[in-house]
């Protein structure tokens, strides 16, 4: 009956509606407000007005163009760190993922399992030791010091695994047959076939070390280090009424964020189902 | 060497560094912070003493950690609970919706994507005392009493929840969502041509068939509240999880205890505590809804 437009009015689908939309406006509210401050200057910004009488780019150019501003440096450290293991991941989890579901060797389930028990352990006891670790071995207020705890994902490879074990094996004994070493058939063969797995671990990733905080911040003491989550934080602590900037401040933070999601809302809203159901 | 030798021997070496990494990042370092929660470790020390149950138990009687942990399980119970309600009943209402759902559902998904820091901010601007906050604005403008939120030791916890419940309802939304998608229509129909009305469908069919979703998403749901860091850490005054306390997580305090103080041998024995509490939590709720499911 698809083709049909006219619908009987349902009273329950119509409440729906309106209970739906209102919840809409609490979800994005904060948002436009925010970007909304964002474009107010210091006179205005205690005005209630969602649309700023006099709007300006001023507060953007303080926080983004001005001599002596760490916000550039934050942007480009938290570009660093987020591209970084995000690759590493995509390496390391498509490689584990691999070998752990098409290889068979002595040890296999045991490591496997070794490898997502440590899912279990969460970051904030962590941070302590690894802080420990970072002082004997000279790696705090380095790239290398922010990113280590995160260059391989557990979950990655719990996801890479499952989606690499549906690959039929005849597929890689037939390019075995052709003659391919073992890495080009991971390259050639597999790669290909789990790319929408990919994208989601990518895109999670990329998300997840954006947004980092706790381990960035004990990580990295000194300014020019800190990464953008990090330094929002501790430049908001110190601006006091200055909210116009902190409010263009979270803005900046976000906006590398939104431009993902609107890009990869699809494999996002995947992603997200995957992990419900698939855990 | 056999076929299959060279095949696994090409497995342990592409397993050789990620092994390396699990054990020296993971493994290694939890050992170590269990070992070290015996002795009277902090960075400044230079000799090591082995200080047996020391370290527990000057946590165990601080005044400030058990207050840390009393506020780390409310904002478990109001948190968790609230998130579970209100993602389960947008998902049946955007279930219900012929058209619009991915739009919504977008909108929805937003607070989770972007940066706590970020959105904690924004929250504490909002949430500022009139004239200057924008929600005590509308609440007066709705003849409705100002509130204090963050500023009053009653209502600070409490504002800081609602905001990480706002954070995480479009996670479990659309887990919610994706899982109700896979119950087969003909199910409900089924029932009711057996004569069940739409509130029966709902308690004796999609519910139950819900279950194990909702068991997943207690348990995630159960360890975000119970680590809260980020929002408390970026919404109290000068990162203190103040007023008086008040809304100071147990993370909070592991992180001030080796962080701002340096006593790195006690907030091992509180990380270690905060940790048993969440597997413990975890396994109490896997056997409450295994008896539920009945299998």
């Amino acid at each position: 009956m698809k083709s049909t437009n006219v619908r009987p009015f349902k009273p329950g689908v119509a409440l729906a509606y309106v209970i739906l939309s209102a919840l809409s406006v609490v979800m994005i509210f904060p948002f436009i407000w925010m970007v909304s401050s964002s474009l107010k200057d210091a006179t205005q910004i205690f005005q209630m007005k969602l649309f700023p009488s006099a709007p300006t780019l001023e507060n953007y150019r303080h926080l983004l163009f001005r001599e002596g501003s760490k916000f550039p440096q934050w942007f480009l450290n938290s570009a660093i760190v987020a591209v970084s293991t995000t690759a590493s991941v995509l390496f390391f989890d498509s490689v584990l993922g691999y070998t752990l579901s098409k290889f068979n060797f002595p040890g296999k389930n045991a490591i496997f399992l070794l490898i997502v028990s440590t899912l279990m352990i969460p970051t904030e006891m962590l941070v302590i030791p690894w802080y420990a670790m970072s002082r004997a071995l000279k790696w705090v207020n380095s790239y290398w010091g922010i990113m280590f705890p995160g260059m391989i994902s557990a979950f990655g490879v719990f996801l890479m695994r499952q989606f690499m074990s549906t690959i039929p094996d005849d597929l890689l004994d037939a390019a075995r047959v052709d003659g391919r070493g073992e890495f080009m058939i991971f390259i050639t063969v597999v790669l290909p076939l789990v790319t929408p797995a990919l994208a989601t671990l990518a895109i999670f990733n990329f998300i997840g070390n954006w947004n980092a905080f706790l381990w960035p911040l004990i990580a990295a003491s000194k300014p020019r280090m800190f990464t953008l989550p990090v330094g929002l934080a501790n430049f908001s602590g110190e601006a006091g009424s200055d909210w116009h900037y902190i409010m263009t401040g979270a803005s900046i933070a976000m906006a590398p964020l939104v431009v993902v999601f609107l890009i990869f809302q699809k494999q996002i809203v995947k992603g997200i189902a995957m992990t419900g159901l698939k855990g | 060497m056999t076929l299959a030798a060279k095949r696994a021997t090409t497995a342990y070496i592409f397993l050789a560094l990620p092994l390396v990494f699990f054990l020296g990042v993971r493994f290694g370092p939890m050992i170590y912070m269990l070992a070290m929660s015996f002795t009277d470790w902090g960075l400044l020390r230079k000799e090591l003493h082995f200080v047996g149950l020391g370290n527990y138990k000057a946590v165990l009687t601080d005044p400030v950690f058990l207050k840390s942990l009393g506020n780390t399980a409310r904002y478990a119970i109001f948190g968790a609970p609230s998130v579970i309600v209100l993602s389960l009943f947008v998902a049946l209402l955007l279930d219900l919706i012929p058209k619009g759902k991915a739009a919504y559902r977008l909108i929805y998904v937003l607070p989770y994507i972007t940066p706590i820091v970020a959105v904690s901010w924004v929250w504490r601007w909002m949430f500022l005392q009139p004239p200057l906050g924008v929600i005590n604005t509308i609440l007066m403008a709705l003849g409705l009493q100002a509130k204090e939120f963050l500023n009053s030791p009653q209502q600070a916890l409490q504002s800081i929840t609602a905001v990480n419940v706002w954070v995480e309802m479009g996670y479990c939304t659309t887990i919610f969502l994706a899982g109700l998608q896979t119950i087969p229509k003909e199910i409900s129909e089924a029932a009711k041509i057996d004569g069940a009305n739409s509130r029966q469908v709902l308690l004796k069919v999609t519910l139950p068939l819900l279950m194990p979703i909702t068991l997943f998403l207690t348990i995630m749901e159960g360890i975000q509240f119970l680590r809260i860091f980020t929002q408390v850490y970026n919404m109290s005054f000068q990162a203190q999880g103040g007023p008086l306390d008040s809304t100071k997580s147990a993370a909070l305090y592991i992180y001030q205890k080796a962080f701002t103080n340096f006593e790195m041998a006690q907030a091992a024995s509180a990380s270690l505590v905060l940790f048993a509490i969440i597997m413990a939590v975890t396994f109490l709720q896997l056997k409450f809804f295994d008896k539920k499911m009945g299998y």
